[in-house]
This record gives C-alpha cells, sequence and structure tokens, in this order.
C-alpha cells in the first residue's frame, strides 16, 4: 500500500513537472516579436531582459535542451569587476587603470581599447543590477584567493546565474524556444530581414524587428577547426558546450559582416586525455605540469616545465600540446608531487617503476626511463617552493627545467595523459560600442547587435585573463539589449 | 561503512566535486569536502549525513544528467543516508527495519493503535470508557495511570538509548574524537535550530526547482518546534500532576494544553508543507525507494498531532475515552518507531553538524 501510494504521488509530480517544462519551452502564438536572441549563454539572457525591461517583445532561441542550456556560461564561475571600494564578496579596490593593463597585458595590444573601455566602465555597478536579476555571489572560492580583489564569483557558478536568469525572464514574459537552431539571418543593405530557425527538423522563417547574435564562437565544430590544424583537429578536446558550432558567426561572415580575431587560433590549457569529448568543464583540467616533467608520444621532454608560475603559463600548454605530434603528451611525477596541485576529476596513473609507469601509459619503457635518468642527472640542489619561482633547475639538458626541478625517483611514480582542451575560438564579428554589428566597408548594421564570445575577439584578440569573458557578455548583452529595444519601439 | 553501490557512487561523485568546487558557498558539505583528498567509507557517511537535501548542487552542476558525469551529489547521499541508518541501527538485529522502512512503519503504527484500542476498551468498564467526564482524572479513568505512565516510560527510555547506541555508532565509524567540546557544541546546536544549512547562503534553497525559496527551512522549523512544544507540554503536564498535584484534563489557557496545541498545530502546518513540496517538486534528483520512509514518518508525526487536538476539542463528550486511546496508540507507535523510522536523520544530522563544526574549529 505504502509503495502504491508512493508510485502515485510520484506519478503526479513527473506529470505537473513534464507539464510545466513543455509550457515553457513553446514559441507564443505571436510570432511577431521586436526581438530574436539567438543563442541562450549570459550575454544572450542579459540583452534579452534589458530589451524586455525596455518593452520589447523578445523571443530567445536555444540549441541546447534545457537541461543543458546556457553555452558555454555554465561552465563560468565569476566577472571580473571594476571597484572603486571593497564590495560585499570583494576586497580592496580594481580601478579601471588596473583593470586596463591587465588586458593589454594579455593581449599584447592585441585589443580595441575603445571598447574593452566600454567594457571596463561598464562592470563598475554591474553587481546589484545581476542582484536584482537573482544572481547571488560569494567570496573567492578556496584557493583563489589571486582572484578576491578582482572578480565576483557567482554562488554556485555559472549554470545557478544561468538559472536566475531564466527564471527572472519566464515571470517577465520572455519566450525562450529550446532545441531551436538559428540558421541563418538573411541581411539586405545592412538589414537583417528574415531569420529561419530549425526546431526538430522543421523549418521556420521569423521576421523580427531586431536582432541580437550571442551564440558563441566555433570550437565545438571540429569539421571548421580542421580547415586549420588539418587532422589534429580530431584530437582536440572542447571543453565547453558542444552547441558552439559557429553556424551563425559563419553565415554573418559570408554576408560581408567584417570578421576580427585570427581564426586559426583559440584559447586552450592541458586537459586529461581521459576527459569526455565536449562538456568537461574545469574539472579536467589539470596543474601538475610544474610539479614533474611532460614527455611526447616518445617519451621525450619538449618543454621547460617550470618556465613561470602554472597561472601565467597554463594557457601556453593548451596550444604547445595543440602543436605536438598526435596532440598527446604525458606528465611524469613522482610521491613528492602528489599533494602539491588541485585533484582532477580522473585518478592518477601510479605505478612502483617508472618502466611500469611508462607501460600503463602506453609508453616506450626504456625511453621514458632514459629521459627520467637524463633528467634527474641535471637537477641542481636547490630550495623548493611550489607558490614562488625557486631556485631548483637543471642544468646540462635541453630543453631546461627552470623551476620546481626535483629528481624524479620516489616511488610510487605518477602520470596523467594530456590533451589540448579548447576553451574558445578568437574568431568574431567586428562591432562599434553600441554592440551594432559592422559591415567590412565599416558601416554598421541597421538592426544587428553583437553580445558574447561572438564579438569577443574585439576585445580579446589573444590571451585570457580570469572572468573577462562573462564581463564582456555581460555589459555588451546590457548594450545590445538597450540598442535593440530602441530599433523595436520605432 | 560498508562499500555499497551508492557509497562507490558517492566517491566517484564527490572526485568530480572536490575538483571543481563552485558549490562551496551552499552548506557544510563542501568545505569538509576539500579538508579531504580521498574519501573513505567513513567519511562518505558523514558527508551524506551532513547533506540536508537542499538540493542547490544539483541545480547548479553542469554535470548532472543528462552530462555524461551523471552527477546528482543529493540522490547518491540520500542512499547512502538511508544505508547508514540501517549500519548504525541498534540493537543490530533491528537494522532490517530499515529495508522496507514504510511498510514496517505503517504496519507497527497499525499494530500500536488497535493494541491500545482492544486493550482500553476491553480492561475499562464500558461505563468509564464510553461515558462523557470532564473531572480531574477524567483520562486516567478512561487508560489507568499506570498503564499509561509506565508504557510511555519503558518505551521512551528505550528509543533513548538505541538512538544514543546509534549516535556513537556513527560518530565512531566516522572518525571518533571527543563528542563534548564547548564551542562546536554551541556551533553545531545553532545550526540545528536554524537549519541554516537550508539557507543556500541565504536566499533559500531549492524546495522544488532551480528557484529558491525558504518554504522547506520554514516547513520543517515549524513542525520541529511544534513537536518540541507537544514535548514540553507533556513534560508541563507530569509537573502540573506530580509537583502541584493537579490532575488532567486542564483547562484551555493550562501551560500543557497551550502548549500542546500551539506545538500541534504548528507540527501540522509543517507537515502539510513538506508534504506539499514533496509532491511539487523536480524529482530528478530525489532518490524515490526512500520516500515510503518518509511519508511514513510524516503521517504518523500528522496523526499524533491530529488525534491530539482533537482529543482536546472533543474532550468532553462521549468520544473522549476512544480518542484518548487512539492519540496513546499514536504515541505509542511513535515511540516505538523513533529508532527505526526517519526519525533518526536527526540524530546523525545532528552528529554530522558537530563534527563539522568541530573540523573548523580545529586549528
Amino acid at each position: 500500500m505504502a509503495s502504491l501510494g508512493n508510485g502515485l504521488l510520484q506519478m503526479c509530480s513527473r506529470i505537473r513537472y513534464y507539464v510545466a517544462q513543455a509550457r515553457g519551452a513553446a514559441i507564443g502564438e505571436n510570432k511577431a516579436y521586436d526581438l530574436l536572441v539567438a543563442g541562450g549563454g549570459n550575454a544572450a539572457l542579459c540583452a534579452a531582459l534589458t530589451a524586455r525591461e525596455a518593452g520589447a517583445s523578445v523571443l530567445v532561441l536555444e540549441h541546447a535542451p534545457p537541461a543543458l542550456r546556457g553555452g558555454n556560461s555554465r561552465h563560468t564561475r565569476n566577472l571580473r569587476v571594476m571597484h572603486e571600494k571593497p564590495t560585499a564578496t570583494l576586497t580592496g579596490s580594481y580601478t579601471e587603470a588596473e583593470y586596463w593593463a591587465d588586458l593589454l597585458g594579455v593581449t599584447k595590444g592585441k585589443t580595441d581599447e575603445r571598447l574593452a573601455r566600454v567594457v571596463i566602465r561598464g562592470t563598475s555597478g554591474i553587481l546589484p543590477w545581476m542582484e536584482a536579476r537573482g544572481v547571488r555571489f560569494q567570496p573567492s572560492l578556496h584557493g583563489t584567493l589571486s582572484l578576491s580583489r578582482t572578480n565576483a564569483f557567482f554562488l554556485g557558478g555559472g549554470k545557478a546565474l544561468l538559472n536566475a536568469y531564466y527564471d527572472v525572464a519566464k515571470r517577465m514574459g520572455i519566450d525562450v524556444a529550446y532545441c531551436t537552431e538559428v540558421r541563418s539571418l538573411a541581411l539586405e543593405d545592412g538589414r537583417v530581414r528574415e531569420v529561419e530557425i530549425e526546431s526538430a527538423g522543421s523549418k521556420e522563417t521569423l521576421r523580427p524587428k531586431a536582432v541580437v547574435v550571442s551564440s558563441g564562437g566555433f570550437q565545438a565544430n571540429i569539421e571548421w577547426l580542421r580547415e586549420y590544424w588539418g587532422d589534429a583537429a580530431d584530437n582536440f578536446v572542447v571543453r565547453g558546450t558542444p552547441y558552439a558550432q559557429g553556424r551563425v558567426l559563419r553565415n554573418l561572415l559570408d554576408q560581408g559582416v567584417a570578421p576580427v580575431g585570427d581564426p586559426t587560433q583559440f584559447h586552450a590549457i592541458a586537459v586529461d586525455a581521459r576527459a569526455p569529448k565536449f562538456d568537461g568543464g574545469i574539472v579536467t583540467r589539470l596543474d601538475c605540469v610544474p610539479f614533474g616533467i611532460v614527455v611526447d608520444h616518445e617519451a621525450k621532454r619538449f618543454y621547460d616545465e617550470g618556465e613561470d608560475l602554472w597561472p601565467k603559463r597554463y594557457a601556453a600548454w593548451g596550444r604547445l600540446l595543440a602543436q605536438r605530434p598526435q596532440q598527446i603528451a604525458y606528465a611524469i611525477m613522482d610521491n613528492k608531487a602528489e599533494k602539491l596541485f588541485m585533484p582532477s576529476v580522473f585518478p592518477a596513473v601510479v605505478a612502483e617503476s617508472v618502466a611500469g609507469l611508462a607501460k600503463a601509459l602506453g609508453l616506450d619503457p626504456g625511453a621514458l626511463e632514459t629521459t627520467v635518468r637524463e633528467f634527474n642527472q641535471a637537477v641542481r640542489r636547490g630550495v623548493f617552493d611550489s607558490g614562488a619561482l625557486d631556485g631548483c633547475r637543471t642544468e646540462g639538458i635541453d630543453p631546461p627545467k627552470t623551476h620546481w626541478a626535483r629528481r624524479i625517483d620516489e616511488p610510487p611514480f605518477l602520470g596523467y595523459p594530456l590533451r589540448p582542451g579548447i576553451t574558445f575560438t578568437y574568431l568574431g564579428v567586428k562591432v562599434d560600442e553600441n554592440a551594432r554589428v559592422l559591415l567590412e566597408d565599416g558601416q554598421p548594421c541597421g538592426n544587428l547587435f553583437a553580445a558574447g564570445e561572438i564579438m569577443a575577439g574585439n576585445i580579446l584578440g589573444q590571451g585570457y585573463v580570469a572572468g573577462t569573458g562573462m564581463a564582456i557578455g555581460t555589459v555588451f548583452g546590457r548594450i545590445a539589449g538597450r540598442e535593440a529595444a530602441k530599433i523595436a519601439r520605432h | 561503512m560498508r562499500g555499497t553501490e551508492a557509497v562507490d557512487q558517492s566517491r566517484r561523485f564527490l572526485e568530480i566535486c572536490n575538483a571543481c568546487r563552485y558549490c562551496e558557498g551552499y552548506c557544510a558539505v563542501f568545505p569538509a569536502m576539500e579538508l579531504r583528498q580521498k574519501f573513505s567509507n567513513g567519511d562518505l557517511s558523514y558527508l551524506a549525513n551532513l547533506c540536508h537535501d537542499c538540493r542547490g548542487c544539483y541545480f547548479a552542476c553542469p554535470f548532472s544528467p543528462p552530462h555524461e558525469f551523471l552527477l546528482n551529489l543529493p540522490q547518491a547521499f540520500a542512499r547512502v543516508r538511508a544505508e547508514t541508518y540501517a549500519e548504525y541501527a541498534w540493537p543490530r538485529w533491528l537494522a532490517g527495519t530499515f529495508r522496507r522502512n514504510g511498510t514496517f512503519v505503517g504496519l507497527l503504527a497499525a499494530l500500536s493503535i488497535a493494541l491500545v484500542l482492544g486493550l482500553t476498551a476491553n480492561l475499562q468498564s464500558g461505563a468509564n470508557f464510553y461515558r462523557a467526564q470532564d473531572a480531574a482524572g477524567a483520562f486516567y479513568a478512561a487508560v489507568p495511570e499506570w498503564a499509561m505512565v509506565g508504557v510511555a516510560g519503558i518505551t521512551f527510555l528505550f528509543a533513548v538509548l538505541a538512538l544514543g547506541m546509534g549516535f556513537l555508532n556513527f560518530w565512531r565509524d566516522t572518525g571518533g574524537g571527543a563528542v563534548l567540546q564547548k564551542r562546536p557544541l554551541w556551533k553545531a546546536l545553532g545550526d540545528v535550530l536554524t537549519l541554516r544549512n537550508l539557507g543556500g547562503g541565504g536566499h533559500g534553497c531549492n524546495d522544488r526547482n532551480e528557484t529558491f525559496s525558504h518554504t522547506r527551512q520554514f516547513a520543517h522549523q515549524t513542525m520541529f518546534y511544534g513537536f518540541l512544544l507537544c514535548f514540553a507540554s507533556t513534560s508541563a503536564a507530569a509537573v502540573y500532576e506530580h509537583g502541584f498535584g493537579l490532575l488532567a484534563p486542564y483547562p484551555f489557557l493550562s501551560l500543557p494544553v497551550f502548549l500542546g496545541t500551539a506545538g500541534g498545530i504548528g507540527m501540522i502546518i509543517g507537515i502539510l508543507g513538506l508534504v506539499w513540496i514533496k509532491i511539487a517538486r523536480d524529482p530528478a534528483p530525489v532518490a524515490r525507494a526512500l520516500m515510503g520512509s518518509d511519508y511514513a514518518l510524516l503521517i504518523l508525526l500528522f496523526l499524533a498531532a491530529a488525534t491530539g487536538l482533537l482529543l482536546l476539542a472533543l474532550r468532553h463528550s462521549a468520544a473522549m475515552g476512544m480518542l484518548l486511546a487512539l492519540h496513546l496508540g499514536v504515541i505509542l507507535a511513535l515511540f516505538l518507531a523513533l529508532p527505526y523510522s526517519k526519525f533518526v536523520h536527526g540524530i546523525y544530522r545532528s552528529a554530522a553538524l558537530l563534527r563539522s563544526a568541530a573540523e573548523r574549529s580545529a586549528p
């Protein structure tokens, strides 16, 4: 009896739940929307909310199903904020000048200063706007103290932020069409005339007054990556959403929209080779490189593992791995290294001897033993300090290891297979400070705006510094929403 | 703690969580997790019982289903918790009562009520049992004092003993150490009294879906404080009787009746709230096999409060004898079931909060 009653109650709650889900999923009866938003991540939602608050009717087109909505924003955790005084969760102050210097430093000048400053100033005072729309903040996460002054952390991470925005969107009457891909935008004289969308195999044409594209980069489109990287692209791991196919991006570039950013380049880091092909997020990241050696498929070292502090080098290793033959490498450590880095989601491959470790990793045992022996002989005595540029280095081998070099001689030996994990691509569409998409002749489109990763290349031409992706998405999402609503009302 | 499939699954999940840590601000589980790199079975028992099932981590998780990691920590922890209830049950041979706990508690309740009703109706003369009476001592005229106090005392003391042994079993298995440390005890008491871990860092928990609310925290504490008020009511009645020689039934504005009425109403409001959340919530992070146990205890507590209030309302009528027997039957079932029902979660949750407070205050 108890289990029967139980079953009935469960069935009721399940039915209620699915009805509620279905109700939220359909495109409304009224298809004449003022604004279409292509994409369903942070920038898209910021644009949709801002435009709706200004009185526009809005339809958000999200390629993913509800459970996977939100693009790469799902995997984010903070946003870099300019502030003069400490806030509830941020310490000290972070001025415009310092923010700009940090951006200039990582991009090495590949940035549009005017747009960069729009973002920087836009983040000032943005936290209350986000909080008013349900986003909650927390002190910087354990182990990220270096970011406690500059970056506001979302309580629960990016997916919790998205949940808050989607909830507000629903209550404000913004329609969200899930599992719906924007196939193409028909541009005529710098205006979007029609938008073709596809949902569950059926195509539809919409004629909105304005369009915001915030559909991300193309890092999940392996075919596109193959155009620049050949077969190597098959060995890339995509850290974020599999829905970043870049269809809207290519469609716009094909119609004479001005590109920005190097199409061949992407931000990538070293991830565990056992990571899922897509969506592994933060948990597949490996921070162990400085504490051992890294060898290629022939068990040979190829780069200075101790070049600089890890936060400054981890993105360089993504590129390095992408350029190696077979795009694979192996981090080799001994027992001394085990506690020095954040645990990854996959356990280390462990063996009692170097040869045993080689076998377990699929490497030539003799070759790895030689590499380790030569490395150990080259290690000079020093005082080890995992948190600073210490004096532990090698002499007489090429490449050298310039810091944190210690002999690998204490069993058990640990190994991790590494692959390049792509975070995002740099190619995007050029915009002006009102988020208007620019054509190749420099003219702005009349009713087409861009926000988020699809235009981040304007500001981040190369490199990355934590929390700028969400800063660009939030600031330009709001600008795009505001400007699109102005057009929709006329 | 035995290594079971649920324990292994929780370990796999926590290894993912420990490489992510985005949920750090939600509750006490994640800071406790971060103190560890590896998770023993005892650690998992501790963390599972520290989890308040607020579901914040499920809805915030980028790796929850349909992601291939299938991460669903609230569900896995609920399964582990249910196993720990059996694991720490005292005496050991009663561990089996947690296997089909909803059925067990339901049968126990039915038997207790039938037993008390049957015995009182047969042992007492019909004149006493079915007659309207409101003189002092009327309750004892319907059910003899020695039976009421004797049975209540024995079952209650046994429940305290069994729950205490369960606490010790849990404490030893999750790492031992001193129980009586002043500051952690105060901290844990505060955590229990406020259920701050259902606050999700200030804005409530994911009661029903990915939106936040304080409904569950409020409903649970309304029930919890209602239960305590009822307990206080019984204690006050004992003082009235043995301290002042005043025999029940007491007037409406007396302390025992006032406390009992407020408590009973609180319990009913809280229980209805909790049941409503169970029905309305997104079922994805729920461990369905455990729902029977949850409902059984809620229904039993509801019956205890409802029969008590009914007795109060009708105590001057001829139905009093019958209602009193019914109420006492339910209370007997509740006392018997305390150590062998969902009620034990309060013991292990409190113990886990104490351990967490001790860990955090450790240098």
